[in-house]
């Protein structure tokens, strides 16, 4: 299919001035600019979790996994190892993917498989009307937490350099350029690629204010370095104030896992012989 | 009627089940039909392991209580099994660890003598036990030099010298039947599920399940299928959904806990309309239970889980025939209608290795998978007069496929009009209305025994073979369904036509069967319960059927 409307007709509910809206028309950018290069969408698949930004799936008009709450990656790792030639594009929530399915974010990075995940991480539960997450600031009052959280925020980008992502880049969704570039480096990268957007939540948590003053543009860093990675990483902690670092922290040229898992499918004839010489076997 | 058993037994470590294998196809070269039951407490070493192998002229799947033969690795087999021995019962035991009357094998020295490694030692209690029982050194010679890959001639001279040392106490006769595959339940609903077209395997470890992913990591190459370990049992219906979605056949196998963290997943594909196969094997619960023992009590489980309502298919084999045929069937009953189907088993089943006669194993009935006609807009969720939707997977060209576990319109978009969501749910329900007609297909109620007789047990599963060996003899009916949802009740009613009493069977404490039969106006009046982990035995079921008869 060429020059498809990359938007559905879907009425689109998102609060005006969310920072869902640059993402999606970042990704539909990069969907068409690889269009135009002779990459049909027709072979990118998106798989959301739940949450304000899953619903970017009834929005952009591809083949799409509307999955459940914390569960985009092990959907998405299924696509992958069932068809490789299909690119796989998660994108998940800061509750979806740092609280319900970490676990899942964690091994999709060891494992190296070939997809990329965008966390649409505006530091805020939105479509629960507002609790704090995985990556609030320690203090933050929410619903769930009217005194103030008690625990400091996660650091996704260290978490994902010590997972063994291959990629590990941070966007901000008011720095659209820049974000473009990464989720284009995002997808051409044959790996595990990892891109923490800073998203602006426009009713539970516009912090633009406190965002746009801090970043800077990461051009000049070493992203093959893992310990000048690591040392970025750890500039600012999404908790105490200190300049805030946009761009490719790491990456690397690893194997990738659907590339080793992956066996020659047998013919029903094939198929019946392996059945017949296994019963011969154990008779 | 010929009918043996043999006890093996000795520490866990000592390789008890695969002696016990061994002895196994020893009796099957002999013409014996099988069935093996391993028994070991939920540690690695050191707790004591036994198998029971019965032998018999027609084919079963249950293990009486006393044995013909006792093949002592410790000495804890002579003290803790005395109960089932025989005034003839031979003992044969490891000389240098057990203390005992019978014959016993200088296993040290044999080894010593041959430069044979510890694991050896086994070869030569199953030499022993093949000249004690007056086999042919012939026939131990096939079985070693077929089921041994590596070092058969080492561990036949092993044995040999076992063979040399014992006198035959026990001649055996053999049987006219030609020897016939032994199989696991969970090897034959592995090959059953490869039957059915299975690409991918999606597991994590647990009992009794656990072999079934073992089984077919190490054939994954022959088999031509992808096999995946995850993190965690979330992880693995999900991966296997996504398999899927992108249009190949998934399976995924756990038990009782494993399944519980499947739930929502189930839940998603019945709403996202995927097909998967669910390998649900049971053991003693609740919670962590007894991990390496058998149960029936997750029927009712099977039957509810998962939020809000869909349809599912659920059977429950008795037998590797069943599991080779009714695995396949779940594969494709799966994907024609893209519903869950559940292959219901136990430790019993899973883990128990039987004679398995495959001209016995029903052929698939193909069926039509409507494909997308390409003229008209892909809709993954059109609304059709069966309610199922024409399939296409991502990367077929002009298609969009929007996959969806929201409340969604034909084209997969979310939606929470009153309307669509009516006509939505009505759509899925047209599919088990098509489910239920499509199963009569099938012989979904199982009938032994004596067909007239006017007291019929009901029972399901794994109880199969000790129902109809305890039963038949009895001139009672043996009635029992194997697909349990959606429940047979039509079929179900007519096997028990003229029965004027039910006894249900069940190694459960509530009889969850009697429960769903009541719900279709099936009264069980009799019931007889085991819950302490182990199987039925035939003796005891004779002991309770006598009791509700008198």
């Amino acid at each position: 299919m060429t020059g498809r409307q990359i938007i559905t007709d879907a009425q689109n509910t998102w609060c005006p001035g969310c920072g869902n809206f640059s993402i999606q028309h970042t990704l539909k950018n990069v969907l068409a600019d690889r269009e135009k290069k002779g990459q049909s969408p027709d072979n990118v698949v998106l798989v959301s979790g739940i949450g304000c930004h899953a619903k970017i799936a009834d929005y952009l008009d591809i083949n799409s996994f509307y999955s459940i709450h914390g569960r985009a990656i092990p959907v998405a790792t299924g696509i992958k190892l069932a068809n490789p030639d299909l690119t796989v594009i998660c994108c998940s929530g800061d509750g979806d993917c740092y609280a319900e399915g970490l676990d899942h974010l964690i091994f999709a990075a060891k494992r190296n498989i070939d997809l990329t995940v965008i966390v649409h991480n505006n530091r805020v539960y939105g479509l629960t009307t507002g609790q704090y997450t995985p990556t609030s600031p320690r203090g933050f009052k929410g619903k769930s937490t009217p005194l103030g959280t008690m625990e400091d925020p996660l650091n996704p980008i260290e978490l994902m350099l010590a997972s063994g992502a291959t990629y590990v880049a941070r966007g901000y969704s008011k720095k659209m350029e820049l974000l473009q570039t990464l989720i284009r480096e995002g997808m051409d990268h044959k790996g595990f690629a990892f891109i923490d957007v800073l998203q602006i939540c426009a009713t539970f948590f516009p912090a633009a204010d406190y965002y746009t003053p801090r970043v800077y543009d990461l051009a000049g860093h070493d992203r093959s370095d893992f310990k000048a990675a690591c040392t970025k990483a750890g500039e600012w902690d999404y908790n105490s104030d200190a300049p805030i670092a946009l761009g490719a922290f790491y990456q690397k040229t690893s194997p990738v896992f659907e590339a080793k898992m992956t066996e020659r499918a047998l013919s029903a004839a094939e198929r019946e012989q392996a059945i017949r010489d296994l019963l011969r076997k154990r008779t | 009627m010929k009918d043996i058993a043999v006890l093996i037994g000795g520490k866990a470590g000592d390789g008890i089940n695969s002696a016990g294998a061994m002895v196994a196809q020893v009796l099957n070269h002999l013409g014996y039909r099988i069935y093996l039951y391993f028994d070991y407490p939920s540690l690695i070493r050191g707790g004591h392991n036994f198998a029971i192998i019965r032998g018999r002229e027609t084919a079963t799947g249950t293990c009486g209580t006393r044995v013909d033969f006792v093949l002592a690795l410790d000495q804890e087999t002579i003290e803790r099994h005395k109960g089932a021995w025989k005034a003839d019962t031979a003992v044969i035991f490891n000389k240098d660890l057990v203390k005992a009357t019978g014959q016993g094998i200088p296993v040290k020295e044999i080894l010593a003598a041959e430069n044979a490694p510890a694991i050896m030692g086994n070869s030569a209690v199953i030499g022993g036990f093949a000249k004690a029982a007056g086999i042919s050194w012939k026939t131990v010679e096939d079985v070693f030099s077929s089921h041994i890959p590596k070092g058969a001639d080492q561990n036949l001279r092993v044995a040999r010298r076992a063979y040399d040392s014992l006198a035959t106490v026990h001649p055996l006769d053999s049987c006219s039947n030609a020897p016939v595959p032994l199989l696991t339940g969970n090897e034959a609903i592995g090959l059953g599920l490869v039957r059915g077209g299975l690409e991918a395997y999606v597991s994590y470890p647990m009992t009794p399940s656990s072999s079934l992913l073992h089984f077919l990591a190490e054939e994954q190459g022959k088999l031509g299928i992808t096999v995946v370990h995850p993190e965690n049992e979330i992880a693995v219906i999900l991966m296997a959904l996504g398999f899927a979605s992108a249009g190949k056949r998934a399976a995924v196998g756990t038990s009782g806990g494993g399944f519980c963290l499947m739930t929502e997943g189930l839940s998603l594909a019945g709403m996202a309309e995927l097909p998967i196969v669910l390998l649900v094997s049971q053991r003693t619960g609740p919670s962590t239970g007894l991990p390496t023992y058998s149960g029936q009590a997750d029927l009712l489980f099977v039957q509810h889980a998962g939020q809000g309502e869909f349809p599912r298919l659920v059977v429950a084999p008795g037998t590797t025939e069943e599991a080779l045929s009714w695995s396949a069937v779940a594969m494709r009953i799966a994907w024609e209608f893209q519903i869950p189907a559940f292959i219901l088993s136990d430790k019993t089943l899973s883990e128990g290795t039987y004679s398995t006669d495959c001209s016995l194993v029903q052929n698939i009935i193909e069926s039509d998978v409507p494909p997308w006609d390409k003229n008209t807009p892909y809709r993954r969720y059109a609304d059709t007069p069966s309610g199922i939707s024409p399939l296409a997977f991502p990367g077929t060209g002009g298609a969009v496929v929007k996959v969806n576990s929201y409340a969604h319109d034909e084209a997969g978009i979310t939606t929470e009009e009153a309307g669509v969501v009516a006509q939505m749910t009505e759509k899925r329900q047209r599919k088990a209305d098509g489910l239920s007609l499509a199963m009569n297909r099938y012989p979904q109620v199982s009938i032994s025994g004596n067909p007239s007789g006017l007291v019929a047990i009901l029972c399901w599963g794994s109880t199969a073979m000790v129902c109809q060996e305890v039963a038949g003899p009895l001139g009672l009916r043996v009635v029992r369904p194997v697909v349990l949802s959606p429940f047979p009740e039509e079929p179900l009613k007519k096997a028990l036509e003229g029965a004027g009493m039910v006894i249900v069977v069940e190694e459960n404490a509530t009889a969850q069967l009697a429960t769903l039969a009541g719900q279709h106006g099936i009264i069980c009046q009799k019931k007889i319960l085991r819950y302490d982990g182990r199987p039925f035995t035939p003796e005891l079921l004779l002991e309770k059927i006598r009791e509700v008869l008198s």
